[in-house]
């Protein structure tokens, strides 16, 4: 099997495949990223049988933490199979913070979190603003301290779906993309490298200034939403809450009395951008 | 013979078994023995606060409430408030007290 070894913010995972080509892809993607001497997690794509690997491949997802009933994909997929394996290892496995389903951006030493359904367009948001004066701390997990509160960066490739590419594609010249991936099970992807910043910083916490719940489809509208509302929609955010036990417990009600929540709908990203700058300029 | 739900006692938690945030209208409760996370309305945390450390049934109950709470001198206080008990001892928030 072929090896490849990184970091990701606080975490850090070795890569097992049999096939070459998606371990490259991602050599190259994250060639900016620390390597590691001992990683917390192993993910290993494999062929589904011996013959698979020749014939139509598809690759198993594997690893420390699995889902049993997780579908294999066609290798053409690969380097999405070891992105959703990675996931599913912090999703499963991580401890050492809390951990929200939810995207992150900093500025001025201070940490906005957004978080939403898929489709809410959070990704997308967070990678808009690593490309325009801010910091981007993560697209798909915000590592929350449960002993001070503060938001770890976890600055993995960003995860463009359908749209979002095109729209990524046309923002910035100075991008790195990965393959395109068409029909996946999660429509269109094309992962994106994070700016430069994010990944130099990625070990430089910010302090949770404002949660955002951002809709995209609707006519623009922001509501204020209380910290009850908020404190149970993070729960079924956080992939660790019940884990963490009573240090989880501490975390999200510390983070939902001192930060200011608000839900936001959108319907571009421009429009998500403005309303998203004057809700911190009146908040954070 | 089974004894009417007005006259079993009960006892709440220890203090130090339950951590208890007030956020908004609603208080959230967690529950250190079980781990689990009660997201609880009035008269819930009033009613833990008022029951202390003692053994009290519903009527009992309704005596100290009724000390600083204005319960509207409903008759009925004793049954809707045996009502709550029985519901909170379900979540393990309160335990009858036998004998």
């Amino acid at each position: 099997m072929q090896e490849f070894r990184l970091t990701v913010g606080p975490a850090s995972f070795r890569l097992l495949s049999e096939w070459k080509k998606p371990l490259n892809q991602m050599r190259e993607l994250y060639a900016e990223y620390p390597a590691a001497d001992i990683p917390d997690f192993t993910v290993r794509l494999e062929a589904v049988n011996a013959l698979r690997r020749f014939i139509r491949p598809s690759a198993a997802i594997n690893g420390d933490y699995m889902l049993p009933d997780a579908a294999p994909l066609p290798i053409e997929q690969g380097l999405l199979a070891l992105e959703m394996g990675m996931n599913l290892q912090m999703a499963l496995g991580w401890r050492r913070q809390m951990i929200l389903h939810a995207s992150a951006a900093e500025r001025g030493g201070k940490a906005l979190i957004m978080t939403g359904e898929s489709g809410s367009g959070k990704s997308t948001l967070s990678a808009l603003l690593g490309i325009n004066g801010w910091r981007f701390m993560g697209d798909e997990f915000a590592l929350i301290d449960p002993v001070n509160g503060e938001a770890v960066p976890y600055p993995r490739l960003i995860s463009l779906k359908n749209e979002a590419i095109t729209a990524m594609q046309d923002g910035a010249a100075d991008i790195r993309f990965g393959p395109l991936m068409k029909a996946t099970p999660k429509g269109d992807i094309r992962h994106m490298v994070p700016p430069a910043d994010a990944i130099a910083q990625m070990s430089k916490r910010a302090n949770p200034a404002l949660i955002l719940f951002p809709r995209f489809g609707h006519d623009p509208a922001i509501r204020d939403m209380p910290p009850s509302e908020t404190f149970m929609r993070l729960t079924q955010a956080s992939t660790n809450y019940v884990a963490l036990g009573e240090q989880g417990f501490e975390a999200l009600t510390g983070l939902v009395q001192n930060v200011p929540a608000r839900a936001l709908d959108y319907r571009s990203g421009e429009e998500a951008m403005e309303l998203v700058e004057k809700l911190w300029e009146e908040l954070a | 013979m089974t004894a009417s739900p007005e006259k079993i006692r009960y006892r709440a938690e220890p203090s130090g078994a339950l951590l208890i945030r007030p956020l908004d209208a609603m208080t959230l409760i967690y529950h250190r023995a079980s781990g689990i996370t009660h997201m609880v309305t009035e008269p819930v945390p009033e009613i833990l606060e008022a029951m202390a450390g003692d053994a009290l049934d519903a009527a009992e109950l309704a005596t100290r409430l009724s000390e600083t709470f204005d319960l509207g001198g409903a008759d009925d206080a004793a049954a809707i408030i045996a009502d709550r008990l029985a519901e909170l001892a379900e979540l393990g928030l309160v335990s009858a007290v036998r004998g």
